[in-house]
């Protein structure tokens, strides 16, 4: 419930509501989180108005307390308007500022309210400021999940584009590693690989690591599995692009893939035709001259 | 020793193993490492890294970069407090392992590391120093 005193002030707010959005959108310009091609001043201006509003019916229905069900909207809106904020790529400092940048319009709102005794006054300034240093924080909490969710499902999307099984031949599959072999990721992938082998009755895999930064036995061991499980599949796997450190670091760790090994994918692929019966020879001349 | 640069990091997620990792590689490149010693050391660190996480329950790495007259090496240090191990000896062995792994992180580790330490105690917990020097 708003104390009489709020109430008064809510009512006065609300009567000099222009001047104070004024000033916000001022102070929210000088701060430059305007313009630069991530939102628009008539954008910032919506939000400022709207959030304003919800501030104003806020305070009068439940004076300062945030927690009040009556500051319902104003959260959601803060939040929402953060979470576009993180996908805009704005800072977070840049994000807590459009409410921080209230305080102060605030301030000169009280100081400027008439019917207020200075004491009650000076008790709503401190409410006041407390009210918008919560909400500040607000925002920069649904900012930080937003910026989690992205991460998370980007990490997803990379773990899903990254690792396609590619068709190189009638018979032969190709599975360019690239990136962390983390163990989920890994299960994925080599599952992929052992699907695409069912369904292309393949018969050679060729792994290829070149873009893997670190083997180790966890990484080792999931290649060894993959391997194992191909061949009962009736599938040969080669593994390709092992570079020279990796490879000497394996021969240190201790790990012995006991397959068949090519330095590129070309070298493999060479090796997969030869199994499967196929040459690769020079076009002849007359297929490429005219008459 | 001095040290010239130090880090601590905590291990609670495989994510923390991989973000490690990249800290150890960084630093190796720093000091001028090679491509064939950066691996070893990364990969070194992985190792130790996973079985803090996967053995240790979780624990921290610190990873420093050390100088001792003209040299500068790369450090790590991993501290859990978890179950400890009952016979480091067998421990260290190719092959042996309790969660059904290769069993070489720990003995591999060590043959890809300059210097290696183990103190484990059953009930406390288990540190291990890994470090690497850029030679010449
Ligand atoms: N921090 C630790 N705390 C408790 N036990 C450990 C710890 N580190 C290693 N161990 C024990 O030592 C064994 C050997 O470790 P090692 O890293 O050599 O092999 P692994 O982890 O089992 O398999 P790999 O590393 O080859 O995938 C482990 O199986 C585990 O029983
Ligand atoms: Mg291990």
């Amino acid at each position: 419930m708003a104390s009489p005193d709020q109430a008064r002030f809510a009512a006065l707010l609300a009567a000099d509501r222009d001047r104070i959005l004024a000033a916000w959108i001022g102070a929210l310009k000088a701060a430059g989180t305007v313009g630069q091609g991530r939102i628009t001043a008539m954008e910032m201006e919506t939000q400022a108005r709207e959030m304003l509003g919800h501030l104003v019916a806020a305070i009068g229905e439940a004076g300062f307390d945030a927690k009040a069900p009556a500051y319902g909207r104003l959260r959601d809106g803060l939040a929402e308007i953060s979470r576009t904020r993180a996908m805009q790529g704005f800072s977070p400092s840049e994000t807590a500022a459009f409410v921080f940048s209230l305080k102060r319009p605030l301030h000169e709102a009280i100081a400027r309210a008439e019917g207020l005794d200075p004491a009650a006054a000076a008790e709503i300034g401190v409410e006041a400021s407390v009210l918008v240093d919560q909400f500040g924080l607000l925002t920069v909490e649904a900012y930080q999940k937003r910026r989690e969710e992205v991460i998370i499902r980007q990490q997803r999307e990379i773990a899903e584009l990254s690792t396609p099984v590619v068709k190189l031949w009638d018979g032969v599959l190709a599975l360019p590693l690239i990136g962390t072999l983390d163990s989920e990721r890994t299960q994925v992938v080599m599952e992929n690989l052992l699907q695409s082998i069912v369904d292309h009755s393949a018969e050679i895999a060729i792994i290829d690591i070149t873009g893997v930064p670190t083997v180790d036995t966890l990484v080792a061991q999931h290649l060894l599995k993959t391997v194992a499980a191909a061949r009962l599949m009736g599938a040969d796997c080669i593994i390709s692009g092992i570079r020279p450190q990796i490879a000497q670091t394996m021969v240190h760790l201790g790990v012995e893939l006991n397959v068949v090994s090519k330095a590129t994918l070309a070298d493999a692929f060479a090796v997969a035709l030869r199994r499967i019966g196929r040459t690769v020879v020079p076009a002849r001349p007359a297929a490429s001259a005219q008459g | 020793m001095p040290v010239t640069s130090s880090d601590t990091m905590e291990i609670r997620t495989s994510d923390d193993i991989v973000r490690v990792r990249q800290k150890v590689r960084d630093l190796a490149v720093g000091i001028g490492l090679g491509l064939v010693d950066q691996t070893k050391i990364v990969t070194a660190a992985s190792e130790i890294a996973r079985n803090t996480l996967d053995y240790g329950g979780g624990g921290t790495a610190r990873v420093e970069v050390i100088e001792e007259g003209f040299r500068r090496g790369v450090r790590v240090t991993f501290e859990d407090e978890g179950p400890g191990i009952a016979d480091v000896t067998r421990a260290m062995q190719d092959g042996f392992t309790t969660g059904g792994g290769l069993g070489l992180g720990l003995s591999g580790a060590k043959r890809l590391s300059n210097e290696f330490s183990i103190q484990s105690a059953v009930g406390v917990g288990t540190r291990i120093m890994i470090a690497r020097w850029k030679s010449g």
